[in-house]
């Protein structure tokens, strides 16, 4: 067999070669992925400083290779603008979980995008709170069991799952804004796409991006990863549709 | 043309995300544990044959434990 | 002959911290402070540096903490309700070993409280006011003077140990205005570069992790044991205090702060009034003076500690002193509340005569 085989598909250098901890069919493990895709394509390692948050993520460090700074939950945005106020030109990204920024954090993120600081917020929306155990998160849909949820999301009482990119879309301070999911092939190749945008907003010294990732979590879900990923699509992006809720970053 | 996909046992946490990704429904999920409790992916030579190297199903995997080759014509 | 400048202390402060190169500033408006994000917002973009006004306290600590983990002199203020919202950033500071300057101008408290002189966030400030068993070093000015000086200190002594260093100020020292001699800073030449911090350009060495979470078997232990070291050494070695007349001292005073000042204008009336009557005005809070406290009150009779609270530092004076008298005069902080120096003159005799 003399045919010349080349590799077209590979782990990119931004991503260590370990094994993660997540669960199996956990899509954290994917979007850690096209992060690190993206900080290839743009040949940024050296340059980013990744700012982990509390929950599945909070080990950004393991995963990635570059600088790190951990933040408290639901601070990574406070944390991200500290650090790039005092180096403009390194890439900063913030890795949040939706426990992390919708909730607890909503203040941060808000403000951060409203200051139009030059971050990438990549926000992974699971509907539930992962590391502790599948609590409700304020993306959990209606009807939806979790452990503090226990008959299923009573709107009436706990409210509704709050829609991220479509309210950070909303703000002037924002240059760019989408939601992705990453529960098929092609999906996948869009998200990448939209990673890929995130960064190059603020490379380009464009503004704030914030890049919402629908996820699975198969064992909070009480699912198994196939099933998980079908509920992606028939009940999630129903509710979270996908699509670019702000582009104005002339990029 | 020959094109094939490795699938890393030791990455590789039994998710099966893969097997609905292919296209043409090459891999499988193998019945035997690995060494991390896992049931691996697997790709049967004989299917390997047939591996059009499109990566559908490295894209969709969580762990980065699937690497493509495609061999030029 | 130097110039003498007419300053508020929370403006003495600003000054004290941009001369001494910072130039980061994130804060939140709260009276009796809110002059310092003020006279920041005015300085020091000219000094090319960023003035953020976060959306809360809480987020103005976690930008410093982001600042401070690049390596950048930054800071924050508040008064006591916003500085009990920065703990838990405070904590992780410390627990990631982030040195920062954080300004405490307290008002009387607790909830909403008043805006009032208080001195009854001393246990916060030097217990390690957040969760983890931390503790920060807590400078406490008494004048407009030392307003600007410690907050150069501060900076020095965080940077130095990589522990956040607090000024705890509070209404009195914050809102007057008094006689300020600006100076040059001047680094302290042993000062190391923070090769730990983040660097401005890429890092294409070895990757820099700031962090506080530590999993691995006996890693946290370790850790805690790592910063006590550290505050035992700061105990041996950056306690600063004031002592006035404690050479024949019979009865010796102790206060800080705004207390301080009253209380030195008791122990002047005490004095031409023939008592034998000194002071020891402890400046570091953390690391506590108590090495010296036991050296200069060996001699005494007694020890009086004045305080505008309820009785917190004196527990401190007597841990240092187990075997003196140590009697406590305190008001509880709120508006009318404030002692005059003859009231402290009538506890300095009856204790003086006891």
């Amino acid at each position: 067999m003399n045919t010349q085989m080349k590799q077209v598909f590979s782990r990119p250098d931004s991503l260590k070669d370990v094994q993660t901890h997540f669960c199996p069919g956990c899509q954290h493990g994917t979007i850690h992925r096209l992060v690190a895709e993206a900080m290839d394509h743009f040949a940024i390692k050296d340059k980013t400083i990744g700012i982990a948050s509390v929950g599945c993520s909070v080990f950004l460090y393991d995963y990635f290779d570059i600088d790190v700074i951990e933040a408290p939950h639901g601070r990574a945005p406070a944390v991200a603008t500290g650090a790039k106020r005092v180096h403009p030109e390194r890439v900063v990204f913030a890795y949040q979980g939706d426990g992390d920024l919708a909730a607890i954090g909503t203040s941060e993120i808000i403000h951060a995008a409203n200051r139009g600081e030059q971050l990438t917020i990549i926000f992974v929306n699971n509907t539930t709170y992962g590391m502790t155990g599948g609590q409700m998160a304020p993306t959990t849909l209606p009807g939806q069991v979790t452990s503090t949820s226990p008959t299923g999301r009573d709107v009436a009482s706990q409210g509704y799952p709050m829609k991220m990119a479509e309210l950070i879309g909303s703000l002037d301070g924002c240059s760019y804004s989408a939601r992705v999911a990453v529960d098929s092939p092609k999906h996948v190749i869009q998200a990448a796409k939209a990673m890929r945008k995130a960064f190059e907003v603020q490379i380009n010294g464009a503004g704030f991006a914030f890049l919402e990732v629908l996820s699975t979590c198969p064992t909070n879900w009480g699912m198994s990863p196939l099933a998980a990923n079908k509920r992606v699509g028939e009940e999630m992006i129903p509710y979270f549709p996908l699509g670019t809720y702000k582009d104005n970053s002339a990029v | 043309m020959t094109n094939k996909i490795v699938i890393d046992e030791l990455l590789c946490k039994g998710c099966a995300l893969c097997t609905e990704a292919c296209p043409q429904n090459l891999i499988i999920m193998s019945s035997e544990i690995n060494r991390q409790g896992f049931l691996p992916a697997q790709i049967s030579a004989e299917n390997l044959e047939k591996c059009s190297g499109c990566t559908m199903c490295a894209l969709v995997c969580p762990d980065v434990a699937i690497t493509v080759f495609k061999g030029c014509a | 002959m130097t110039k003498r400048l007419f300053v508020k202390g929370n403006e003495a402060v600003a000054m004290g911290a941009l001369e001494a190169g910072c130039r980061y500033y994130f804060g939140y408006p709260i009276t009796p402070q809110s002059d310092v994000p003020e006279y920041i917002a005015r300085h020091l973009p000219a000094l090319g540096g960023q003035f953020i006004q976060a959306e809360s306290e809480i987020a103005s600590i976690n930008m410093l903490l982001g600042a401070a983990a690049c390596g950048a002199r930054a800071m924050t203020s508040s008064s006591s309700p916003g500085i009990s919202l920065k703990q838990e950033g405070i904590s992780y500071m410390a627990g990631s070993e982030c040195p920062g300057l954080i300004v405490n101008v307290c008002r009387s408290g607790p909830g909403l409280g008043g805006i009032d002189a208080s001195q009854a966030d001393y246990f916060q400030a030097v217990k390690g006011g957040g969760h983890g068993g931390y503790h920060i070093i807590v400078l406490a000015p008494d004048s407009v003077q030392e307003m600007y000086d410690l907050a150069m200190l501060a900076f020095d002594l965080s940077d130095r140990y990589r522990i956040p260093a607090m000024l705890l100020a509070d209404a009195v020292i914050g809102q007057m205005k008094e006689g300020l001699v600006a100076h040059k800073y001047v680094p302290p030449a042993d000062l190391a570069e923070k090769t730990w911090a983040l660097t401005e350009k890429c890092n294409s060495g070895k990757r820099k992790v700031v962090k506080s979470l530590r999993l691995g078997d006996g890693e946290m232990e370790a850790h805690n044991n790592n910063l006590h070291a550290r505050y035992a050494e700061m105990a041996q070695r950056e306690v600063r205090y004031e002592g006035l007349h404690l050479d024949d001292a019979e009865l010796v005073l102790t206060a800080f702060g705004s207390c301080a000042r009253i209380a030195k204008t008791a122990l002047r009336l005490a004095r031409e009034q023939g008592m034998k009557v000194g002071m020891l005005r402890p400046v570091t809070l953390f690391p506590f003076p108590a090495a010296p406290l036991r050296e200069h009150c060996a001699t005494a009779r007694k020890v009086l500690c004045f305080e505008l609270n309820n009785g917190q530092m004196v527990d401190d004076v007597r841990l240092a002193l187990p075997d003196k008298e140590v009697a406590f005069y305190g008001r509880a902080p709120g508006a009318g509340s404030l002692p005059t120096p003859e009231e402290f003159l009538a506890q300095i005799r009856t204790h003086y005569e006891a």
